[in-house]
């Protein structure tokens, strides 16, 4: 277990570092000039150059590289180049916002995913089945701002059940959230329905109707726990691209999370908010694949390990 | 058997005239016909029959679990007592399913729900019949009646933690658990080893008394039937060919069909006194090389372990010898039976010498060591050593035409053009048994023994002198099974091959080999012409094994009742 542990904080070290050299290659490669945009247009050479020179922008790459790792692993991100503020500031005090999203999305992708690919599959053939499928098709085909402009068009602008835009109260959260997780929701209604289809053909689920036990302790003691394992899994992988999902659901909502911090920080290449933002990120994917590794466990108990 | 010509008055479950049809996008098919059939109180009654005979059929329409989208019952009746279970609701019937009528199935390692525990798998369906108060209490009893030892441990345990044998034994504690007055078990020992399948079948006749419950056994094997049952009952397409006591059944048979049967039958023993396997081929014997008898296949200390990946950082468990310390030489034209149950490295030594996973040790085929060629030079052994595997379902390619995949090895090794091909398997097809135009047809058209025909038509493409056939017929009926061992042999006698014969199948070993190793815990625990290991055993294990082998003769019965 505590060698389990150990190589599990290495390979995340690892995958942070990996993902650091990246971006930060990349970044460098940019044909934008941090230096010029902080300068102004009408600023002269010299100036741009005096900025550039402070920023340490002169120096080569891996120099540049290295004084940003040793700052990292001192737990310092930076300074932002356009706010002047530190970069763990800037994200700690945006944070909060985008968790709650991400939570909340997740939240509702998971539930409705869930509950209808199980309606789905016990229902397959049927009705409710096709009608669930063809909804799920349409929640993971619609791009996620015009679901956005929908939702916003019909639960804000004409029933006005939930505010525009904002953050604070439940009721702000709830249009942001819906918007994230019908994409998800749609991909685990599908996923979760193929999953129950193939659980529901076992033979332990013939084991279960042989001992005469009711349909629905079948459905959901025996059936489920087994469907949903692969879709734990999932979830973990899945925080990646809720991150894209975020930065549009936070432009459109208004929601003062970092996605909206990276969206700035890219239009004035800000480079120590986009390196802090993504590293931000990363982490939070390697935190959301732990927890599903986790998770696993406690329902399959062919993976615990003692 | 006294008590069931008392009690055959009123029996207790009573099938009559049973149809069953299949929806097919082709329309409705028959599956069952004018099944008819009573169980008595007590009594024991085996329903056998090869696949697509229709057993498990008659057994799901009983506990009325049959696939409600493509099977239903269109007419006839199944009474239980008084009460016709084909009309019974659903409810009605959920309550009669596990209470009145429960059931085990074949496969042990998939029958028990892997993310729940063996305590709730067994209380749940007390809970369901009878009541919450005593579940756990009756759970202890039918594990410790079922004689699993540490049974409060075993509550607290997940199926994976159990072997087949004893994941059998939990289905069978939770079968009877609300002592229900019929047990249907379809297949139940099929996949188990042939020394716990004994334990089972033990197990199964000492509950019966026990619990006071008639058993319907469903089964392809005549061995078991022999052992098991009071009654027989012979389906064949879907309809009873015979019916009737299992002494008559055994030793004198009415229908043509059920005389089949018997005669594809493998009796241990049957080759007694006999040094090699019986001849089959019309053909005069091909003199082979004889002064040339260096061994075709060789095999030294040969090692397998798994898990020893090298190199990795942090190394889980220490690596485990799946095989040590394994020795023997087949010669040209022989068989080396290679028998044993799961996990004694019988398979992995079969991959082993032909390369196919890594090994320590030292192999020779054909006089050549491999594991140090280089890929040209193994592919010239290959050429010279091929394998036939056990599922014929699953080792053909679906997309890919008869021909095409026999052809494949030609094509490999460039041998031959399009043309000198296309008679090459023209021919190899007549060899197995096939015509040539099969060549153009898909796998799927062919039955399972066609399949395997295929496979052998295709390790032979390349002339071996050396093949690995790994329970290549361990997924055939028995007639099938009869004709493609007819076939090996035939193949032995006129090309001079060698065979690696694996298998599990004592009564086939018996027939196909020359020598026999015995294999046990990874290591060769005897071995000898196969004369000397069958008739006069020397190692414990043999005997074991040998003893635990049904016989299909009840009147050599080895128990009593």
């Amino acid at each position: 277990m505590a060698i389990l542990f150990i190589r599990r904080l290495v390979q995340m070290a690892l995958i942070l570092l990996g993902v650091a050299a990246i971006t930060f290659v990349l970044l460098y490669a940019l044909p934008a000039d941090p230096a010029r945009m902080i300068a102004g247009r009408s600023a002269t050479a010299q100036t741009v150059a005096n900025i550039r020179r402070e920023l340490g922008l002169d120096q080569s790459l891996p120099v540049q590289f290295w004084s940003y790792l040793s700052n990292l692993l001192q737990g310092n991100l930076g300074r932002s180049y356009a706010q002047k503020t530190e970069v763990a500031t800037l994200i700690m005090a945006r944070l909060p916002a985008t968790l709650t999203l991400m939570f909340s999305g997740i939240v509702v992708e998971v539930v409705l995913g869930l509950t209808l690919g199980t309606i789905a599959a016990v229902r397959r053939g049927g009705f409710v089945d096709r009608l669930v499928m063809m909804a799920s098709f349409v929640g993971v085909s619609a791009p996620q701002f015009v679901v956005a402009l929908l939702l916003l068009y019909v639960f804000a602008a004409t029933l006005g059940w939930f505010p525009m835009s904002g953050y604070g109260t439940f009721s702000h959260v709830v249009l942001p959230a819906a918007t994230l997780g019908v994409l998800g929701a749609g991909w685990y209604a599908r996923m979760v329905r193929s999953a129950m289809i193939d659980v529901l053909n076992q033979d332990y689920v013939r084991t279960a109707r042989a001992k005469g036990l009711s349909s629905r302790r079948i459905t959901f003691r025996h059936a489920l726990p087994n469907a949903v394992l692969p879709v734990i899994a999932m979830i973990g992988i899945d925080i990646g691209q809720f991150m894209g999902g975020v930065v549009v659901v936070e432009a459109v909502y208004g929601w003062p999370g970092i996605g909206q911090l990276a969206w700035q920080a890219i239009q004035q290449v800000d480079i120590p908010i986009i390196m802090g933002v993504t590293l931000t990120s990363a982490l939070a994917i390697i935190l959301g694949n732990l927890v599903a590794d986790l998770i696993a466990p406690v329902i399959d108990p062919r993976i615990r390990t003692r | 058997m006294n008590e069931h010509s008392a009690t055959a008055a009123m029996p207790i479950l009573s099938v009559r005239d049973l149809d069953v049809d299949a929806r097919t996008p082709e329309g409705r098919k028959p599956v069952l016909r004018n099944v008819s059939f009573d169980l008595a109180a007590g009594e024991t009654l085996c329903i056998a029959g090869e696949s697509g005979s229709g057993k498990s059929v008659t057994s799901l329409s009983i506990m009325g679990l049959l696939p409600k989208a493509s099977l239903t019952v269109t007419a006839g009746k199944i009474l239980l007592g008084d009460r016709d279970l084909t009309s019974l609701s659903d409810r009605a019937m959920r309550a009669v399913r596990g209470r009145d009528i429960a059931m085990i199935f074949q496969e042990p390692m998939t029958s028990l729900n892997p993310v729940i525990s063996i305590g709730t798998q067994l209380t749940e369906a007390i809970r369901e019949h009878q009541g919450r108060d005593n579940a756990d209490a009756v759970a202890l009893q039918m594990l410790d009646a079922v004689h699993m030892t540490e049974p409060a441990r075993r509550l607290k345990q997940f199926p994976h933690e159990l072997s087949g044998g004893m994941r059998q034994r939990v289905m069978i504690a939770m079968a009877l658990s609300c002592r229900p007055k019929v047990l249907i078990a379809d297949e139940p020992t099929t996949a188990l080893d042939v020394t716990v399948q004994a334990q089972i079948l033990k197990l199964m006749r000492e509950l019966k008394r026990e619990f006071d419950t008639s058993i319907i056994m469903i089964t392809h094997d005549m061995g078991v039937v022999a052992e098991m049952a009071d009654r027989v009952v012979i389906l064949q397409n879907g309809s009873i060919v015979e019916q009737g006591g299992v002494i008559d059944i055994f030793h004198r048979p009415q229908a043509a069909y059920t005389q089949q049967l018997l005669a594809a039958v493998p009796i241990l023993g049957a080759h007694a006194g006999i040094d090699g396997p019986p001849r089959v081929s019309a053909e005069p014997k091909q003199p082979l090389p004889a002064p040339d008898r260096s061994p075709v296949l060789n095999v030294r200390d040969l090692g397998v372990s798994y898990g020893s990946a090298a190199g990795r950082i942090f190394k889980g468990k220490p690596p485990v010898n799946a095989v040590s310390d394994v020795a023997f030489d087949i010669l040209p034209g022989e068989t080396l039976g290679l028998v044993g149950e799961s996990g004694s490295g019988k398979s992995t030594t079969g991959k082993a010498v032909l390369g196919l996973i890594p090994f320590t040790g030292q192999v020779m085929i054909d006089g050549r060591k491999i594991g140090m060629l280089s890929q040209r030079d193994m592919q010239a052994v290959r050429r010279s050593a091929q394998m036939i595997f056990q599922d014929p379902y699953a080792s053909l390619d679906p997309r890919m035409a008869v021909g095409r995949a026999i052809a494949e090895p030609l094509v490999i090794h460039g041998i031959g053009n399009r043309t000198e091909r296309q008679d090459r398997v023209a021919d190899l097809l007549r060899r197995v048994g096939l015509p040539p135009e099969a060549a153009s047809r898909y796998p799927h058209e062919f039955s399972g023994g066609q399949r395997q025909r295929i496979c052998i038509a295709r390790a032979l493409a390349l002339e071996p002198k050396l093949i690995v056939a790994d329970e290549s017929v361990a997924a055939l009926d028995v007639s099938v099974r009869a004709r493609v061992l007819d076939l090996m042999l035939e193949l032995q006698e006129t090309m001079g091959i060698a065979y690696l014969f694996i298998s599990h199948d004592m009564a086939v070993i018996e027939r196909m080999s020359h020598n026999v190793a015995v294999m046990r815990g990874g290591s060769i625990v005897e071995m000898g012409r196969r004369r000397n290991v069958f008739e006069q055993p020397k190692d414990d294990y043999t005997r074991a094994l040998m003893a635990a082998v049904p016989i299909p003769d009840p009147a050599a019965r080895r128990h009593h009742g």
